[in-house]
């Protein structure tokens, strides 16, 4: 699909979505008003999440064939997963403060394990930027990748065990019956955040891509003494 | 069903927060793209004076004896 | 086989001819014992307190010896040397992680009296060395492996325990957990199962995702 094609379809059913969560959904019983941040918390958790395990498998692909067109695939698939992260984390925090008074609430699996899964993918970049040589750096990153990948689903399992007996959910809207109004709803804010993730995952290869064929005309016609690469976390082609 | 959209109290501050939050990251990001895209056409200027006027800058033999034209692909140990 | 014995008794003599990791995990257990004593105020701890004193001990002891793991090797050529012979690469990881297990275990076996009699106040019973071992498992793997990803890194001594941590925060829910009960002194009782089997899990994963993984960080 071209990526004005992409960035149209993202842009209709974000709106769409938001009218639908403003406009359409009804208020939840227990939490009222404060619930709406549910569709834009959960659906960005969800693509956050799989971003990270796609980041494994494209990883897992880089240590089989050795091509750097997998590597750079891992690291845009973590890197926009972080940023969705954050956002997360920080709607997360305003939930649990607009909820229970606290910006910070450890009685929700979900969000903690998120929160430990979030602090491990932080380290991705520093990683690499540590690493001079790029081969090398794109192996370590993609072993880094792909322990990280299998770490996600055993981290939610722990977490949740954890928690299991002694708090209640919170924020049990996810599991037992939503309302066909919110279903809806929420699947089109899930439609949205996939449909904006994949838009900028184009953008983010495409804009890489460019600027290493940038680099690599710069050094054709100019010499290589012109270009001055400096050290960098992100993979360079 | 416009009455049930939006009540201005206490709730609505927390909901419109988290949505600003999620609008602010897409327009952060967007901004950086904007300027790694001015960047890419300043090379991509800088490239066309190259093109045009090859002698000015080291010569381009320097590049042809090195030049591998697919320079960038990765591993090369 | 023998070459992995090889390994192992290569790696288990260094260490006690020049004894850098385990002596100094041992002392820093009982340190932080010490120094729990006073930032928590208390001259006992038991039960939930007790597992998470513990575990969070044995668990930034155990990044100390991650750290020392490889860089002897890093700093004397074992790696190089390690790539010349003719052997599997994987057998080096195997026989690593199975020297930081016998690390663990010697640091076990000073701390936990330590923590008896520092800070313990129901005594210790056999299960929890089942849980304690089993979460050994699951940290010599993950130090293992993270710690030769760390050791070619620039910021080797910072992003060891950077990776390490939450990665090893499954082991600690589970431990602790699994602890608990076995600490204290009104509540006792046996560990959870289901936290056994999250370490078991764990390390059965982490076992395999390690092995798989492993050979890529010792090419040149």
């Amino acid at each position: 699909m071209s990526l004005r094609a992409l960035s149209t379809a993202t842009v209709v059913t974000l709106t769409g979505a938001f009218a639908l969560v403003f406009f359409y959904a009804p208020n939840d019983a227990d939490q009222g008003f404060i619930q709406k941040i549910f569709y834009v918390h959960v659906p960005m958790a969800m693509i956050a999440l799989f971003g990270f395990v796609a980041g494994a498998v494209c990883a897992i692909q880089h240590l089989r064939t050795r091509e750097s067109k997998w590597d750079l695939r891992s690291y845009v698939f973590i890197h926009l997963s972080l940023i969705l992260g954050v956002g997360v984390l920080i709607t997360g925090s305003i939930w649990a403060r607009a909820s229970w008074g606290h910006w910070w609430v450890w009685d929700e699996p979900t969000l903690v394990s998120f929160l430990i899964v979030f602090l491990l993918y932080a380290c991705y970049q520093p990683l690499r930027f540590s690493i001079e040589d790029r081969a090398r750096q794109a192996r370590y990153a993609s072993v880094f990748a792909v322990t990280a990948g299998a770490f996600v689903p055993l981290n939610f399992l722990a977490v949740r065990l954890a928690q299991a007996y002694t708090h209640p959910r919170v924020f049990a809207t996810t599991d037992g019956g939503l309302p066909p109004k919110m279903q809806l709803t929420f699947y089109v804010a899930l439609l949205g955040m996939t449909l904006l993730y994949v838009t900028l995952w184009r953008y983010e290869i495409a804009a890489k891509l460019a600027r290493g064929r940038v680099r690599a005309l710069k050094r054709k016609l100019g010499g290589d003494d012109r270009i001055v690469v400096g050290r960098s976390a992100a993979p360079q082609l | 069903m416009i009455a049930d959209a939006l009540p201005l109290d206490e709730a609505g501050k927390y909901v419109a927060a988290a949505y600003l939050v999620f609008l602010a990251l897409i327009l952060i990001y967007v901004s950086i793209m904007g300027v790694r895209l001015q960047r890419l056409q300043q090379d991509l200027d800088e490239l066309l004076e190259l093109a045009e006027d090859p002698g000015s800058q080291r010569p381009a033999a320097r590049a042809a004896e090195t030049g591998d034209p697919r320079t960038g692909t990765g591993a090369q140990r | 086989m023998s070459i992995l014995g090889a390994l192992l008794r290569k790696e288990l003599r260094i260490e006690l001819r020049t004894l850098e990791a385990v002596p100094g995990m041992s002392l820093f257990a009982v340190t932080t014992f010490v120094v729990f004593h006073f930032g928590l105020d208390r001259p006992t701890v038991e039960g939930d307190l007790a597992a998470g004193v513990l575990v969070v001990t044995l668990l930034f002891a155990s990044i100390l010896g991650i750290n020392r793991l490889w860089v002897a090797d890093e700093e004397q050529g074992g790696f190089d040397a390690m790539l010349l012979a003719p052997i599997d690469r994987t057998s080096l990881f195997v026989a690593k992680a199975i020297a930081m297990f016998v690390y663990l275990v010697v640091l076990e076996i000073v701390a936990l009296p330590a923590f008896a009699f520092l800070l313990l106040e129901p005594p210790i019973r056999a299960e929890l060395l089942l849980v304690l071992l089993m979460a050994n498992v699951g940290i010599a793997v993950i130090g293992t492996l993270i710690g030769a990803l760390a050791v070619k890194t620039r910021a080797r001594d910072l992003i060891g325990p950077l990776l390490a941590l939450p990665l090893l925060v499954p082991v600690v829910i589970g431990a602790a957990q699994a602890a608990q009960p076995l600490l204290s002194t009104a509540h006792h009782g046996p560990a959870e199962a289901k936290y056994l089997g999250v370490l078991g899990l764990y390390d059965l994963v982490f076992a395999l995702v390690a092995y798989a993984v492993f050979d890529p960080l010792l090419e040149d």
